[in-house]
């Protein structure tokens, strides 16, 4: 089924129960359709002027038809209470704690994806708008704040490790946007005066999906809520490293820090 | 009172007849010319966004230049401009289009001969409610020329983009107190000449169902709308006065420190705007059904099927609607508490839906089928809302609209609830009460080359999109995705849907052919011409100012085809001889 | 042939009410509406602020407001008793004391002038607060509904009294049915006073 709705590809732990609830609701909708259908495509050809001259006063006289009412709605309470209810509670209210989490920061803007780490101390360091610069400071990260001597902040590339849940802290410095990454079935708002945590395990790196797809691969991450003219344009790409890589990229990013030309990073 | 005071026969002037009339039936016709008009407008900005679509950043060819350069400079199209066009084609589909067309044109004309009532109760609110609607929509059609151009934050209009957007917005937001109240005053009407007005002998149950569908729409716009009009009045003092109803503190905007106050919160509009577009896209949808209904039994000569529980369900869908309203909004944040609630009643509202379309589907079991052009509109209108019905439970489920929120699965899911949906039904009612409102028919060739070509394009249309959402392609996107890699495996179907929307366009022509050209033949179509059983088939063909020769009286339920005591099969409401066998029916 | 619209003055007697009755009842069931958003605005921003501050923070005065209150009240009884006038066939007494209604919508607008003129002169704008915004918002929405009922009221007071000698029942009617709008913008105020000036 999941061939024939062409949901695409998936790199995520709970994105095989979300998917597995999509089909399942089309399976519910296929089967409404056909058997509502067939009887409809039948009767008109039953009942049509030509072959029924004469219409019935009574009509049909069965109640069958409460049945397939009851039914559907029996189906929709096991898609409610069996699937939807807990999937989306998991969602929300399961969000994993720092200690076992990579957590990042994502402020979104007109039109870019920023993102902000904690650094090895795993504390983030305060960011206040009055600070903010478009070229040198995006998130107004203040250098000086408890823990922010470390943090390391990245435009438009997500870096996270695979098989570890990660943790996205969302908000947005202007108007609202929504984050999602596709093949990790996750997508939310951002929006600006709030943070929204929002997680999953990646299950599949960055560099297998090349082996399979090719060297052009890259996790896309997309806005989903219009946000002005550049909406359109707002991606950015998410790279799902091996733990060691992962390191390895943190410590990199750090040795660029308090070097004598921060700025250079930026661009 | 006394009688003559109203009986005096002074000829109206041209401007009190046809301009400022306070007839309903004139009024009707107003809304629906009107509205047919902005249906046409809202088409071509679509089709110019269809045409970005399939070909982003080429140059539209011909008019393309017509547009000038804060809009299309050489012919291709700007970020903004496509903004734009989606916003307003939103909105004006959906506010100016569908929802005048279907209450205030199609319910201002027939309700009051459904009922046997000479007019509506309070005439003159009448004419303002249509008089408001007018101005609505001069403003909404004159913001393409200010400044900035008109709205670009979509028609749901969300903070604090729209805060922050030209001057166009405001207007968007003026405009719309000018519908509100239009659609205010419209509801008001309604309700009260539905209550009083009705013949003597005609209860509730016996009421036509489309009767039904107006007076539980006129509830939801009654009760819904004015939360939009106080939100309305809050973003308007964001965007004039500078406050900050929807505006945080510390916004940056394009690197630039917001000076806005703060406090504010970005939630309130959505819960606001949806607390009524909610119950709207059901005051879309349930006098299409109305509709429907009323050309069903008349096309399949036998009562409808279930009348009691689809009036049933119609009251209670019309009071569930209130509380469905954040399914919109199941990605903002949302605790599990607040998402399992409106999930649940989701599930619960597509319920009613089901019973009516299945008492629909029922109705033709036992029937002599007529397939007449309004009878073609009707039917397509079942399988159609099915696709758009059954595409909104994945949508109401929390979890599955994870993955499908604002993406073409919801643009294809309403579209194809309010499109091959409500306009057939549409559609099938200019068809049906035409000869009614004219004393002409159309023509039924005509009606036919409409229909077919229609129903395919509208397929072509809305049956890809489904398969671009469910790949993931988000909607609003100027380019149609063009640079995301995961929607490379659905960016062709953008050429298909454009080409189909394109055939749609030419499948009009036969319509609008139609419309015109039957307005200059003779007047043969009779009181009578379906052989209907409702009441506004007792007034004469078009009814004169007053609707009826003779109050009529009802004597029975609304659908009485193929009584098995009657000769004929049909048995008018308003027929007094009404058990026994007439001895010769005169035809 | 044209006729009539029935049950403009005469009840219907299966449903006895006659249409403008349920017309204005529908008319203030969305007037609910209109000032439920208003106050689920007020509440939401509210709890949400990290940063509310009261009336009194920007001198909102109590005692104006408390008068104000007072002045609709009084209004709202001398509506009753002018419509209590009409139905006991004294128009000079339905003069009297739909001028004395009038006369209180009128004062209580002054007062209002006063209350928002002290607020501009202290520098505080519908900008300078989310509070205040609410507090402009939400007065200037009920205010224009003052002056709406004050206008009708006035014409009802003036030249549409001349109605009273073609149709007397119809008149009364109206003069109820503007009443039972005064009495709504009256409530409404009610809500207003503590929620913005008290709590
Ligand atoms: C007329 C308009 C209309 C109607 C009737 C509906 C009906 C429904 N809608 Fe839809 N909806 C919209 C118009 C409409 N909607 C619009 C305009 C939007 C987008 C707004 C925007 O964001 O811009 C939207 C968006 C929307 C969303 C938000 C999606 C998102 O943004 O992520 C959701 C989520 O719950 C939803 C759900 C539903 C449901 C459960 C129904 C149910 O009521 C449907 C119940 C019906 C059925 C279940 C069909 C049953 C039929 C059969 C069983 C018979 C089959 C028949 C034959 C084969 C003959 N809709
Ligand atoms: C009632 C509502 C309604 C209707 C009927 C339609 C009808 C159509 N819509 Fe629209 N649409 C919306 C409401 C509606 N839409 C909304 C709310 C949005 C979201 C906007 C937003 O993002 O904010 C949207 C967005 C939207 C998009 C997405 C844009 C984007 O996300 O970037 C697209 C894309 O193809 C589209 C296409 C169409 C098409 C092809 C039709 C066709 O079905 C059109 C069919 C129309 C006709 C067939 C007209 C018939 C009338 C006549 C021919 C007149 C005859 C005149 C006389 C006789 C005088 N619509
Ligand atoms: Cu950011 Cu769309
Ligand atoms: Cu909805």
């Amino acid at each position: 089924m999941d061939r024939f709705l062409g949901l695409p590809d998936l790199a995520s732990e709970h994105g095989a129960r979300l998917d597995y609830a999509t089909e399942l609701v089309h399976w519910l909708m296929f089967a409404l359709f056909i058997i509502w259908g067939a009887l409809f495509v039948f009767i008109l050809f039953r009942f049509r002027q030509g072959r029924n001259p004469k219409a019935s006063y009574k009509g049909l006289q069965s109640h069958l038809s409460s049945y397939g009412e009851v039914a559907v709605a029996v189906f929709e309470v096991v898609l409610l209470l069996g699937f939807s209810i807990p999937l989306y509670s998991e969602r929300v209210d399961d969000v994993p704690d720092q200690s076992e989490a990579v957590v990042v920061r994502v402020i979104a803007e007109q039109f870019a994806w920023n993102s902000h780490y904690p650094g090895p101390d795993g504390i983030f360091g305060d960011t206040r708008p009055e600070l903010i610069d478009v070229e040198s400071n995006p998130i107004g990260l203040d250098r000086e704040s408890e823990g922010a001597a470390d943090d390391v902040t990245t435009v438009n590339q997500l870096h996270l490790p695979v098989d570890k849940p990660a943790v996205i802290r969302l908000s947005s410095k202007d108007v609202i946007h929504s984050f999602f990454i596709l093949a990790m079935r996750v997508k939310q708002d951002a929006i600006p005066g709030m943070e929204f945590p929002l997680w999953f395990v990646p299950t599949v790196t960055t560099n297998e999906m090349r082996e399979k797809y090719g060297d052009d691969f890259n996790y896309e991450i997309g806005c989903s809520q219009l946000c002005g003219l550049g909406h359109y344009r707002m991606r950015g790409f998410a790279t799902i490293h091996s733990q060691a890589d992962f390191d390895a990229w943190m410590e990199e990013e750090q040795s660029y820090l308090g070097g004598e030309d921060e700025d250079e990073f930026w661009g | 009172m006394s009688d003559h005071e109203h009986e005096h026969h002074e000829e109206l002037s041209f401007w009190r007849k046809y301009v400022f009339s306070t007839d309903h039936k004139v009024i009707g016709i107003q809304y629906t010319v009107t509205a047919l008009f902005f249906l046409f407008f809202g088409f071509c900005l679509m089709m110019l966004m269809r045409w970005q679509l399939a070909f982003p950043g080429k140059a539209l060819p011909i008019i393309g230049a017509l547009f000038g350069a804060d809009r299309m400079p050489d012919g291709i199209m700007l970020p903004e401009f496509y903004n734009q066009l989606g916003a307003m084609h939103g909105t004006i589909m959906v506010f100016m289009g569908v929802v005048p067309l279907a209450v205030g044109g199609f319910g201002n004309f027939v309700v009051p001969l459904q009922i046997g009532a000479p007019d509506m109760t309070f005439p003159r609110l009448n004419m303002l409610s249509y008089w408001c609607y007018f101005v609505g929509g001069v403003i909404m059609f004159a913001s393409f020329f200010v400044p900035g151009g008109a709205a670009q934050s979509g028609w749901t209009s969300y903070p604090p983009l729209s805060d922050i957007a030209p001057s166009g917005q405001t207007w968007w937001l003026m405009g719309m107190m000018a519908l509100i109240f239009s659609s205010l005053l419209g509801a008001i009407n309604f309700i009260t000449t539905i209550i009083q007005l009705r013949a003597p002998g005609l209860t509730f149950f016996r009421f036509p169902f489309f009767v039904w569908a107006q007076f539980v729409t006129s509830f939801l716009l009654l009760l819904a709308f004015p939360p939009l009009q106080a939100a309305s009045f809050f973003q308007l003092m964001d965007r004039v006065f500078g406050t900050s109803f929807f505006m945080p503190e510390g916004l940056v905007i394009s690197g630039q420190l917001s000076e806005a106050t703060g406090g504010g919160s970005p939630i309130l509009w959505q819960h606001l705007f949806w607390f009524l577009a909610h119950p709207e896209v059901y005051v879309l949808i349930l006098p299409a059904l109305g509709i429907v209904a009323e050309v069903i039994a008349n096309n399949t000569r036998r009562p409808l099927w279930g009348y009691k529980s689809m009036v049933y369900s119609l009251i209670f869908l019309g009071f569930m609607s209130f509380i469905v309203w954040a399914h919109h909004m199941f990605l903002t944040g949302m605790g599990s508490a607040m998402s399992a609630f409106f999930q649940t009643t989701t599930m619960i509202i597509s319920i009613p839906s089901v019973i009516i379309l299945t008492a629909l589907i029922l109705s033709l079991w036992g029937g002599s089928i007529r397939f007449t052009t309004p009878m073609l509109f009707a039917l397509a209108f079942l399988p159609m809302f099915g696709i758009g019905g059954l595409t909104g439970l994945p949508l109401g489920l929390a979890s599955t609209d994870i993955h499908l929120h604002d993406t073409y699965y919801v643009i294809g899911h309403f579209h194809y609830v309010v499109a091959p949906g409500t306009l057939f039904a549409m559609f099938a009612g200019i068809y049906y009460w035409y000869p009614k409102a004219t004393g002409r028919k159309m023509s039924d060739f005509l009606g036919k080359l409409h229909f077919w070509p229609s129903l395919i394009f509208m397929n072509g249309i809305f049956m890809p999109m489904m398969i671009q959402g469910l790949a993931g392609m988000q909607r609003r996107l100027y380019d149609g995705g063009e640079i995301y890699a995961h929607t490379q495996t659905a960016l062709h179907w953008h050429k298909v849907i454009s080409i189909s929307a394109w055939g749609l366009a030419l499948a009009q022509i036969p319509f609008i052919i139609n419309f015109f050209a039957s307005l200059r033949k003779p007047k043969t179509a009779g009181d009578n011409p379906w052989h209907s059983t409702t009441l506004e088939w007792a007034a004469p063909s078009p009814p004169p100012h007053g609707n009826f020769t003779e109050l009529p009286t009802v004597y029975r339920a609304a659908y009485e085809y193929s009584h098995p005591d009657h000769d004929e099969d049909y048995l008018p409401q308003f027929q007094a001889d009404a058990q026994a066998k007439p001895a010769a029916a005169t035809p | 042939m044209s006729m009539a619209i029935p049950y403009t003055v005469e009840p219907r007697p299966d449903t006895g009410l006659n249409n403008v009755k349920i017309g204005i009842w529908l008319f203030l069931a969305s007037e609910v509406m209109l000032f439920g958003g208003l106050f689920a605005g007020y509440i939401i921003l509210r709890v949400g602020s990290t940063d509310w501050q009261p009336g009194s923070a920007f001198g909102l005065s109590v005692p104006l407001a408390f008068t104000n209150t007072l002045v609709l009240i009084t209004s709202s009884v001398t509506m009753v008793m002018a419509w209590a006038s009409l139905i006991r066939k004294d128009f000079s007494k339905y003069r009297l004391y739909m001028g004395i209604t009038v006369l209180c919508g009128l004062g209580f607008m002054v007062i209002k002038y006063i209350e928002y003129t002290s607020k501009f002169s202290h520098g505080y704008y519908p900008s300078t607060h989310i509070f205040l915004a609410l507090y402009f918002t939400l007065t200037g929405l009920h205010g224009i509904h003052v002056i709406a009922g004050m206008g009708y009221n006035a014409y009802l007071w003036g030249p549409g009294a001349k109605m009273w000698e073609t149709a007397p029942e119809q008149f009364t009617n109206r003069v109820e049915a503007s009443g039972l709008f005064w009495h709504f913008v009256d409530l409404v105020w009610i809500f207003l006073f503590p929620v913005l000036y008290l709590l």
